[in-house]
């Protein structure tokens, strides 16, 4: 990230950073993205092996957090059905703000495989809550997890702030 | 004991207007499995023949390995009953048909408590009444789920509380 | 034992006015009124499983009733089996029990060439035994690594996902997929083995008696993880049988019967194994801890058979794996019921085909949920967390469960 850095004292070490408060803030939010553990179906077992030691979220900052009063993110991993809807609904009501959504998986995204004849399957979780971040796989790998964790911390930098995000 | 020696135990002790045997004509291997069954014809006798099936000595089916539901297409509903004795290791297949209009079938969780969940299943996806279960009630969709999904001719619902349903 | 209070939601007739209470000797009941909670489990909870909703009626700490509400997951699977032809149903299949899905594809296409009564290549046949039993050991790494999370222990999960990570490695290399792979076609497999996988079989061998041997120590024989789960949950062997459990659940009481024993498919008759049973060793037949030691056994087991493929595996044959598939898959008019042994118990199929290209109607028996509903009986007049461990001892899987 990019400070402006004020000329160094006589000693040649700079002590003093400037920088808006908009961006410490977007910093300290995008390095501490607690998550709440919510794992619906296969994508879920993904989700914890990215949690686990071989792939290891936890280097992002990203701590799976059981309540929602505690996390930043939701992960919705895995398919929503039309029973679960509601809950997830009232889960995302009771995270505090800022809050952020990252769609984990092709049923979350639209439906996934289930678009055509699932009668009790909600084609994609954007019906219901706002999302920030989809990430496409069936089940995404890991690695793709975390890019998504990464677009997910630049739309964070980003925040507030009256730059484009193109990306 | 071979398939037609139970039949012939059942029909000895319950005369011949029982059921029908359909016994598939395949001389392979498989043909112990494939597509034998026993078609009931009177289903106020279920629950008798249901307790001799389990109560026999010689017979012992104590496992309800499966309680499945059919649609066939032409306004008939079958609930079928696979049974298994873990003593002898025999098996056998009951079948009782019914028109869609007077779907109703005695149940036998006195008899296998296993019947409990499959009853309820069979009743929310193929909308078949079983009479005498302690517990009547969906257990996959919600009460006010419209239809029972697994019919053929069932049409997933426009609008499920506030969210759309199709694609 | 207070009365039971009424309660307008969905009375569930077979409550008990009565139940024994489980507390430790040390524990005195006070002799104070008190009255019942309902207390609401989930769906979104960090210990179930999956979405599972427990509504457990207690009285203090103390289980009075526990009524399991699922559907949470119920993805349509049946409904897409009767609109898409038999080779398009593999992908939802291997969805269902997505922690086995090599176990359920092999239910899957046994069922299916049972109906077509084709017959696979010996070397397709060893593949998947391979590829089945490398399944059932990492899925039971994660039953057993969650177990010991739900009881407390966060340390054998990891050892135990590290573990998985290898066997994933090999699926990968095979056929591309970590999990969720669609590999096993009926009449064939999707892609030859891959020549690094025997060679790395033979090192996870090694690696995995290893790491058995520190998860038996870390936590198998550990005192507090034994006190947690003896006794706990005991599963009589009569009401098992009746209750239609399957799989460890149904050996932990003392009954042997396994499917690829007693009802053999494949090529399992060719090779030399035991059949673990609960034993009164820790607590007794039935109990929680007797679910997990049959796991562990399992596990060990898989290895010995795993070894004797790696021995009696036919290298030099070079049959095409995909020979066997047929162009058309039409089976004719008929119906049946396969079974097939997955670590969680019984997986059966029962196909009507009316001689179309798809199903007719394809009906799961799914293990998991023929477990999940003895919960309430198991856990009656436990206290609050021994449900948790029991519900962790059950080992269910929610996609298989709601299919």
């Amino acid at each position: 990230m990019e400070l402006p850095v004020l000329p160094t004292d006589k000693t040649g070490e700079g002590n003093v950073i400037v920088t808006s408060l908009d961006t410490l803030f977007n910093w300290s939010r995008l390095s501490s993205l607690w998550q709440m553990s919510f794992g619906l179906a296969c994508c879920a077992i993904e989700m914890m092996s990215t949690a686990a030691a071989h792939y290891d979220m936890m280097r992002f900052g990203v701590i799976p957090r059981p309540s929602p009063r505690q996390s930043d993110v939701i992960i919705i991993s895995g398919t929503v059905t039309l029973k679960m809807a509601s809950r997830v609904k009232m889960l995302y009501e009771q995270m505090a703000d800022p809050k952020y959504v990252i769609s984990m998986g092709n049923c979350s995204n639209c439906g996934g495989p289930y678009w055509e004849y699932g009668y009790h399957v909600l084609r994609g979780v954007d019906r219901v809550i706002p999302v920030d971040v989809y990430i496409p796989g069936c089940p995404p790998r890991p690695e793709a997890l975390l890019e998504g964790l990464m677009k997910l911390q630049e739309k964070v930098r980003a925040q507030g702030k009256d730059i484009e995000f193109t990306e | 004991m071979e398939q037609l020696g139970i039949i012939e135990r059942l029909q000895s002790a319950f005369g011949e207007t029982l059921g029908v045997w359909h016994a598939s004509n395949s001389e392979s291997a498989y043909a112990r499995r494939m597509g034998s069954f026993f078609q009931v014809s009177d289903p106020a006798r279920l629950l008798e023949l249901a307790f001799f099936l389990r109560d026999e000595p010689a017979l012992a089916f104590d496992s309800l390995l499966l309680l499945s539901s059919v649609d066939h297409g032409d306004g008939s509903l079958s609930v079928v009953y696979h049974l298994e004795s873990t003593v002898y290791r025999h098996q056998i297949v009951l079948k009782i048909t019914r028109p869609m209009a007077q779907a109703r079938v005695p149940s036998v969780t006195s008899v296998w408590s296993h019947a409990n969940w499959q009853e309820r299943e069979a009743w929310d996806m193929m909308g078949i009444r079983f009479e005498g279960h302690p517990d009547h009630r969906r257990i996959l969709l919600e009460e006010d789920y419209p239809g029972h999904p697994l019919r053929k001719y069932f049409k997933e619902p426009d609008f499920y509380h506030g969210m759309k349903v199709p694609n | 034992m207070p009365e039971i209070l009424e309660r307008n939601i969905h009375s569930h007739s077979l409550l008990h006015a009565s139940a024994p209470v489980h507390l430790p000797d040390r524990v005195e009941p006070k002799r104070l009124h008190t009255e019942e909670m309902v207390l609401n489990i989930g769906p979104q909870h960090p210990s179930t499983h999956g979405v599972l909703r427990l509504e457990v009626v207690l009285d203090g700490e103390v289980v009075v009733d526990v009524i399991p509400h699922i559907g949470y997951l119920h993805r349509c699977f049946e409904k897409h089996a009767e609109n898409l032809t038999y080779p398009q149903v593999l992908p939802y299949v291997d969805r269902m029990d997505y922690i086995a899905a090599m176990s359920g594809e092999h239910g899957y296409v046994t069922a299916v060439e049972r109906l077509l009564y084709i017959e696979v290549p010996e070397k397709v046949e060893y593949i998947r035994v391979l590829f089945a039993e490398l399944q059932r050991i990492a899925s039971h790494l994660i039953a057993i690594g969650t177990f010991g999370m739900d009881s407390g222990a966060f340390t054998p999960f990891l050892y135990c996902f590290r573990d998985r990570e290898t066997i994933l490695e090999m699926f990968e290399k095979t056929c591309g997929a970590r999990f969720l792979y669609n590999y096993m076609w009926v009449g064939g497999l999707s892609h030859d083995l891959h020549p690094d996988v025997l060679p790395m079989c033979r090192d996870f061998l090694k690696k995995s008696r290893a790491t058995h041997q520190e998860i038996n120590d870390l936590l198998t024989f550990n005192h507090i993880f034994v006190e947690r789960t003896a006794g706990i949950g005991v599963l009589d062997r009569e009401v098992a049988i009746n209750g239609g459990a399957s799989g460890p659940m149904l050996r932990s009481c003392g009954v042997k019967w396994d499917i690829r024993k007693d009802d053999p498919y494949s090529i399992y008759d060719r090779f030399e194994w035991e059949v673990a049973i609960g034993s009164s060793d820790r607590g007794e037949p039935g109990d929680s801890f007797n679910r997990h030691w049959v796991r562990m056994q399992e596990w060990e087991q898989s290895l010995n058979i795993i070894e004797q493929i790696l021995e009696q595996f036919p290298r030099q044959d070079a049959t095409d794996v995909q020979s066997a598939i047929p162009k058309r898959l039409k089976p004719p008019e008929g119906e049946i019921y396969s079974r097939t042994e997955t670590p969680r118990g019984e997986l059966g199929y029962y196909i009507v085909s009316n001689g179309d290209v798809k199903p007719w109607r394809v009906k799961v028996r799914s293990p998991a949920f023929s477990n999940l509903s003895l919960l309430p009986l198991l856990s009656r007049g436990y206290l609050v967390a021994d449900l948790i461990v029991i519900l962790g001892s059950i080992d269910i899987v929610l996609g298989e469960v709601d299919r």
